[in-house]
């Protein structure tokens, strides 16, 4: 017996080993609790809780009734949806959804050239997914391809016909006339000596020729290859021309945002720069323009495209129907984008001016190289913010009679063949969902980017 | 060092490379490039509106317009109305719908971004799944759901669906009972108005004295008192002169009450609903701004709740609050423009409509209709900037 343990021999009830852990008393964790706690933690919130449940318990299951349990799910016409023909009640008419699908994606667009739209789907999703993923590689060759050679690409595939093809063929030329200088010069790199100066130019000459300028060589690579697949496409499926009063559905819908976002960021970049402009004028002009279209709804907008944009230019190049709300839509996009940009160039700390200015940078080679890059990035949520109204605000194109998505559902609304007294419902609840979709996907893409963002600043 | 340094002066640089010369230059570029355009875009104009053979200018304001409208805060018809008539008649029932659907959208907004912070779940998740449903499906497929799906398909007016107080729901509108004022009712409204008056002094005075000698008034009882008592008591004292005329069937339509129109309803309906969500958010944000120790500060001096809430937590959230609730209301009077989809006769589906495609007078009529919209805007946003600015935090 040592010490310790005769001095500690009265103390009998001196626990010796640790007790187990318990778990937490039932009133302050596990499901009881929370639910004591989140639903009913006082006369108010049981109020509140019975009420909402009772809105729930009245709502939801008739909901999951019409659109699933009494859905009709196949059929060819309004028969397969009337409730005295299938003999039972009939909840949303799904097979109406199903037999218009083609229509709601390619609008009237002729059957046999709907391949060319695949193409600019794909190529569309390919171009989003390159900008948006955050690791994905040449993220300059990305931008490149997706707002110089993906509208190129649109344009031709889409339209088609002999305009386009020379459009094509001379894009084509141009881009070979470009790879032929290039090569030339990889060679002969003397010859831009008075462009990138004499001590850059000794660093170009150590490299293998096939280094030389290469961030240009591989856009112009790029070009080719994407312009060399369509003019193959051009000369052996051929292109006949569409017209545009043919085009319809998500073709539209997903054409105007993609050219509200291809044209509009260039657009409000120029703009957000003019407006923070030390020259009186440019500043003047670009706040005008700013204010003016913040100011107005879009309908007007697309009203004076619709109108006013034929009176403005020579009546043969009175522009084409679709094209005037695409100029409106740009626009109108442009001023919105322009003060989410202005936000980044603000919120640039001062420091980046003076250091790039002391670096003995131009204006230009500033934004370009040194504040661009980083007030873009910050405001890439707001961004994607304008981009998700400017989707939602491609409805009303509806309004000037483009058949946007949202008009296809409508027309198919009055067509008799699927006349029937659910089809409304289900061809608004089908809208709400890709429209739901698409823009619910966005912002949480939003969120995501703002969180990484963020992650610098977190304690 | 210092000989070198001497030598080399700043060269005279060339005017090419002069940062002022340049400014002048791209701005004189840009000065005639935006001329040119405007120039060539009038001269265009002119010479197409020639071929077309349409007036321009504005003479077009008092013609007889000949097109009759449904719902009208003026009088006009389809006789005698002009073409300026029609505009204040779109342009006042445009104000109608936005200014109601400000206040509706306000309170439904400010609700629901409270619900969403509520330590209820299962109240925050449906404020939840409210505000992400309703912001990210387009206004006009929403507009299109009540319009079409929810109001077309009501009963006609012989089945009209009935809801309290008389009021009658049906395919052709919402009829409530239109009130009569007898010999002396129009006492009871200046009663209304003289409690609403004499609310505002009371408290004035309330505040004084409580900044002078600590003692509390229940100035919300004495308003309700003087607003809601006030001209019960007198519509009672009067005789009851107020009576109610009851929508009634008559042949195959409703007679008597009034009529407000489903295109009025469905657009009241989505533009309230659609606006809130986004107020929610705002609200929401504005209340997570204010920061957890203003509340446990002001639980520490011994403030309640409600006064925690009423003195501490929303004064300082509405400083953040109200310069984007300022451009959602903006939004809210903008989205009005909506209402041609419906059919709903605001501004832009009576003039820019109508009015456009029966004089083919495009830059006069869109012209109006964006001077319009950019004097609602300034106007609303001036007023905000100064309920804003006596609001802001004032530092030292």
């Amino acid at each position: 017996m040592t010490d310790a343990t005769t001095e500690m021999a009265p103390y009998a009830f001196v626990r010796k080993e640790t007790l187990e852990q318990q778990p937490a008393p039932l009133s302050v964790a596990g499901p009881l609790a929370w639910v004591r706690q989140h639903l009913l933690s006082s006369p108010l919130n049981i109020a509140l809780t019975l009420l909402c449940l009772y809105l729930v318990v009245d709502s939801v299951p008739g909901l999951i009734r019409f659109y699933f349990l009494d859905a009709v799910w196949t059929g060819t016409s309004r028969d397969a949806c009337l409730a005295d023909k299938v003999g039972r009640p009939v909840g949303a008419c799904w097979a109406y959804i199903a037999d218009r699908f083609q229509y709601f994606i390619y609008g009237s667009y002729p059957i046999n050239q709907r391949w060319r739209v695949n193409i600019v789907f794909v190529m569309f999703a390919l171009g989003i997914v390159w900008l948006l993923w955050t690791s994905a590689p040449k993220k300059k060759l990305g931008i490149f391809f997706f707002f110089v050679l993906l509208p190129i690409s649109a344009y031709v595939l889409l339209l088609g016909g002999p305009g386009a093809e020379r459009f094509l063929s001379i894009c084509l030329t141009l881009a070979l006339a470009l790879a032929a200088l290039y090569l030339i010069l990889s060679f002969v790199p003397q010859l831009v000596r008075f462009y990138i100066g004499e001590a850059a130019l000794g660093v170009v000459e150590q490299l293998p020729i096939w280094k030389r300028f290469f961030g240009p060589k591989q856009l112009v690579l790029f070009a080719l290859v994407v312009l060399g697949f369509l003019s193959l496409l051009a000369s052996n499926p051929g292109l006949p021309r569409v017209d545009t009063g043919l085009w319809g559905g998500m073709t539209v819908t997903f054409l105007i945002a993609a050219v509200g976002i291809v044209f509009s960021l260039p657009l409000g970049v120029v703009l957000a720069l003019g407006r923070r402009s030390r020259l009186p004028i440019i500043q003047l002009l670009s706040v005008i323009f700013i204010e003016f279209v913040r100011g107005v709804p879009l309908i007007t907008v697309l009203f004076m495209a619709n109108t006013m944009l034929p009176l403005f230019v020579p009546q043969e190049y009175s522009p084409d129907r679709l094209l005037r709300p695409l100029v409106g839509v740009a626009l109108f996009a442009a001023a919105y984008m322009a003060e989410v940009v202005r936000g980044g160039l603000q919120a640039m700390p001062k420091g980046q001016y003076e250091g790039a200015m002391s670096l003995g940078l131009g204006y230009w080679s500033m934004m370009r190289l040194i504040i661009l890059p980083q007030a873009l990035r910050i405001v890439i949520p707001g961004i994607v913010n304008t981009f998700i109204g400017l989707f939602k605000d491609t409805t009303l194109v509806t309004i000037v009679g483009i058949f946007d998505f949202l008009r296809t559902i409508e027309a198919t609304l009055v067509d008799p063949t699927w006349a029937t007294p659910t089809t409304r419902s289900t061809g608004y609840a089908f809208a709400a969902i890709f429209y739901f979709l698409c823009c619910w996907g966005m912002s949480r893409y939003s969120i995501a980017v703002e969180k990484r963002l963020a992650a610098g600043q977190k304690r | 060092m210092s000989t070198t340094s001497a030598e080399i002066k700043p060269g005279k640089a060339s005017l090419l490379y002069d940062p002022k010369i340049r400014g002048y230059v791209y701005q004189f570029l840009l000065l005639a490039v935006v001329g040119f355009l405007i120039w060539s875009a009038a001269s265009n104009a002119i010479e197409n509106l020639r071929a077309q053979k349409i007036a321009s200018g504005f003479g077009f304001w008092h013609n007889a317009s000949g097109f009759d409208i449904n719902q009208k805060l003026v009088p006009y018809d389809a006789s005698s109305g002009t073409y300026g008539r029609a505009f204040w008649v779109g342009l006042l029932n445009t104000l109608l719908v936005a200014s109601i659907g400000i206040v509706l959208s306000t309170f439904l907004g400010f609700f629901v971004g409270v619900a969403r912070l509520s330590s209820n779940w299962i109240v925050s998740k449906i404020a939840m799944i409210y505000v992400e449903v309703i912001r990210n499906v387009p206004l006009l497929l929403q507009l299109f759901f009540w319009y079409n799906a929810v109001l077309k398909p009501l009963p006609n007016p012989r089945q009209s669906i009935e809801l309290p107080a008389g009021a009658l729901l049906n395919n052709r509108g919402l009829y409530v009972p239109d009130p009569q004022f007898g010999p002396g009712g129009s006492l009871i409204i200046w009663a209304f108005l003289i409690g609403i008056v004499a609310t505002f002094v009371f408290r004035s005075w309330a505040r004084k004295q409580q900044a002078a000698t600590g003692r509390q008034y229940p100035t919300g009882w004495v308003g309700f008192g003087l607003i809601v008592i006030l001209p019960v008591l007198v519509y009672f004292a009067t005789g009851r002169p107020i009576t109610f005329v009851y929508p009634e069937l008559a042949g195959f339509n409703l007679r008597g009450g009034i009529q407000i129109f489903p295109e009025f309803v469905a657009l009241l309906i989505g533009l309230t609903t659609y606006t809130a969500g986004f107020i929610a958010e705002v609200v929401r944000a504005g209340i997570l701004a204010v920061s957890k120790g203003q509340t446990e500060a002001s639980h520490a001096l011994g403030l309640r709740p409600g006064p925690t809430l009423k003195l501490v937590v929303i004064p300082q959230a509405m400083r953040v609050i109200i310069p984007p609730l300022t451009s959602n209301y903006l939004n809210l009077t903008k989205n009005s423009s909506l209402a041609v989809a419906i059919g709903y006769p605001d501004l832009v589906q009576v003039f820019t409509g109508t009015v456009l495609n029966q004089t083919g007078q495009a830059v006069e009529v869109v012209a109006i209709t964006m001077a319009v919209y950019l004097t609602i805007s300034l106007v609303t946003s001036l007023f905000m900037n100064i309920y804003n600015k006596r609001m802001a935090l004032v530092e030292r």
